[in-house]
């Protein structure tokens, strides 16, 4: 049951979106959600959804896996929404109990909810089209500059990388801990939340134990492999960027412009 | 080049405790390892097979005594890298060894290491993952495999440096028979037809049978050696350490003690059923 969680909800493809450069993807989504923040009318919108709808288009990701992102984040959405409502203060519009809502309440929150929508479908297209290697590749290429101020870029995509590959390790250990714990009578499933999370502690255990275990098991296969950080290390796959990138790189420019100059006009 | 690959001269490691006790895990070790020989290390839990092995890749180093690989004194720091790259080393667990999320990605982890130009590191890989008959799992999450599969791919990445011996200690015992068996049949194939140096650590002795030579350990010691026919004739010796002989050989000494003439040195079913 643990097993079918996915970090990174990677979707195989072929297509353009899926070649770019991760860093350029990195980038784009970058500028795209600091651009959310400087749409201040609505008519922007539009420009955001077409975006996204021909991103989605030409990902050939089916829409709904776009959709399932927005899912545990719907409180969030939702909380949000009232909030604005509820706490602007403005023409009345009408009221329930003590609460009113206003005009100016009703846009705000409205404005807000769209914002967040585009923000959460946007980043999560991102993770959909880029495998979670490329991903960590060009995270580490796009903090290289900043080694200069003693940023271990190497290292963090390191761990990023060992960590995606034990996710699924560590989880199935967890399923196996669980049902011999469960096996010798332990109880994971009733009690209040307190009684819960002491239950809990002879699965913890074992399982940090055993990861401390793994580490140190790693950290020798590592080295037998002549790991020595990253310096003079070369890669298989280098990322380079090409014609596409930098089309892609000049249209994005335009749109961006475009969609922050809307605040000033 | 020499005939030699790794030469070990009175090794003794100690390991130290919390409590400043110390713990001698080998004593006074003698061993030679020649070019493209197959060895197998026997020894039950606890002999210090498994010690000699990391002394062999400089993951310990001697507390006594020297160890070379190919000429080069373990003790050489400058030389620490050559050292693991000229003898590669594949663990007991299949998954605290592979590193990417990837398997190929994982097999070039070792040549990316060494500052390998990518196209070479591409044609390595390649010609790794079809050595170990894993080609069509290139692109595949090494987490979905299967034991031995996971263990021929940490063969593959071992295989991507390009060394000159591996050393495996107990890559089968985690395994399943099928997976044991697929893990067998590729150390083999390495020895004989890529002409890698092999040390095996193992506590199956079936797996000892296919060897040029069998190292037995106990407590630190090396306490036999010679080819397995030598080895495994001495079933009294054997079984006093603790350790089994192939089922065949065991069965052929039960019959002789009975009074049937057989010879001493039978180590398969077909060479019992000839004798007989």
């Amino acid at each position: 049951m643990l097993k079918d969680i996915t970090i990174g909800q990677y979707f195989p493809g072929d297509t353009i979106v899926h070649k770019l450069d991760p860093r350029v993807k990195i980038l784009i989504t970058f500028v795209f959600i600091i651009s959310l923040f400087f749409i201040n009318k609505f008519y922007p919108y539009l420009l955001v959804l077409g975006f996204i709808l021909t991103v989605i288009k030409l990902s050939k990701v089916p829409f709904k896996y776009v959709f399932k992102g927005l899912k545990p984040l719907r409180f969030i959405i939702i909380i949000t929404f009232f909030i604005n409502a509820f706490m602007t203060k403005g023409v009345e519009l009408f009221s329930i109990g003590p609460l009113t809502v206003s005009e100016e309440g009703l846009y705000q929150a409205i404005f807000m909810a769209l914002r967040l929508i585009f923000l959460i479908m946007g980043t999560s297209l991102l993770t959909l089209t880029t495998s979670p290697i490329s991903l960590t590749d060009g995270i580490e290429k796009l903090l290289n500059p900043l080694k200069i101020i003693g940023l271990p870029a190497h290292e963090l995509a390191m761990m990023m990388t060992i960590a995606l590959r034990f996710i699924p390790t560590l989880l199935e250990e967890t399923d196996k801990i669980m049902k011999a714990q469960m096996a010798r009578g332990a109880d994971f499933e009733s009690g209040n939340i307190l009684n819960r999370a002491k239950n809990l502690v002879p699965l913890l255990v074992p399982l940090f134990v055993n990861s401390f275990r793994r580490a140190d098991e790693l950290a020798m296969a590592m080295e037998a492999r002549c790991y020595r950080g990253g310096e003079h290390r070369t890669r298989l796959n280098e990322i380079k960027m090409d014609k596409i990138d930098f089309i892609v790189i000049t249209i994005m420019t335009i749109f961006f412009g475009i969609l922050i100059s809307t605040r000033y006009i | 080049m020499s005939n030699t690959m790794i030469n070990i001269e009175n090794l003794t490691y100690k390991y130290s405790t919390i409590d400043e006790k110390s713990f001698t895990a080998l004593k006074n070790v003698n061993l030679t390892v020649d070019s493209g020989e197959f060895l197998v290390i026997l020894g039950h839990n606890g002999s210090g097979k498994s010690t000699l092995a990391k002394l062999m890749n400089a993951l310990l180093l001697p507390t006594s005594g020297n160890v070379f690989v190919n000429g080069m004194d373990t003790k050489d720091e400058e030389k620490l890298w050559d050292i693991r790259q000229t003898a590669g080393m594949v663990f007991q667990n299949p998954d605290n060894q592979l590193v990417a999320t990837i398997v190929e990605e994982d097999v070039a982890f070792g040549p990316e290491n060494q500052g390998v130009d990518p196209r070479e590191i591409r044609k390595r890989v390649d010609k790794s993952l079809e050595i170990v008959e894993m080609s069509e799992y290139k692109n595949h999450a090494p987490h979905l495999l299967s034991g031995g599969q996971k263990q021929r791919i940490a063969i593959a990445g071992v295989l991507a440096m390009n060394p000159k011996c591996i050393i495996l200690d107990e890559p089968t015992a985690m395994l399943d028979p099928i997976g044991r068996k697929e893990v067998m049949k590729t150390i083999k194939k390495l020895n004989k037809e890529e002409n890698k140096t092999i040390v095996h650590i193992t506590h199956y002795m079936e797996e000892a049978v296919e060897a040029d030579r069998i190292v037995v350990m106990e407590k630190g010691e090396i306490v036999m050696q010679g080819t397995p026919k030598e080895v495994f004739s001495k079933v009294k010796e054997m079984k006093e350490i603790g350790l089994d002989v192939p089922q065949v050989t065991e069965l052929a000494y039960e019959l002789r003690k009975e009074g049937i003439d057989l010879p001493t040195d039978i180590l398969t079913v077909e060479e019992l059923v000839m004798a007989l």
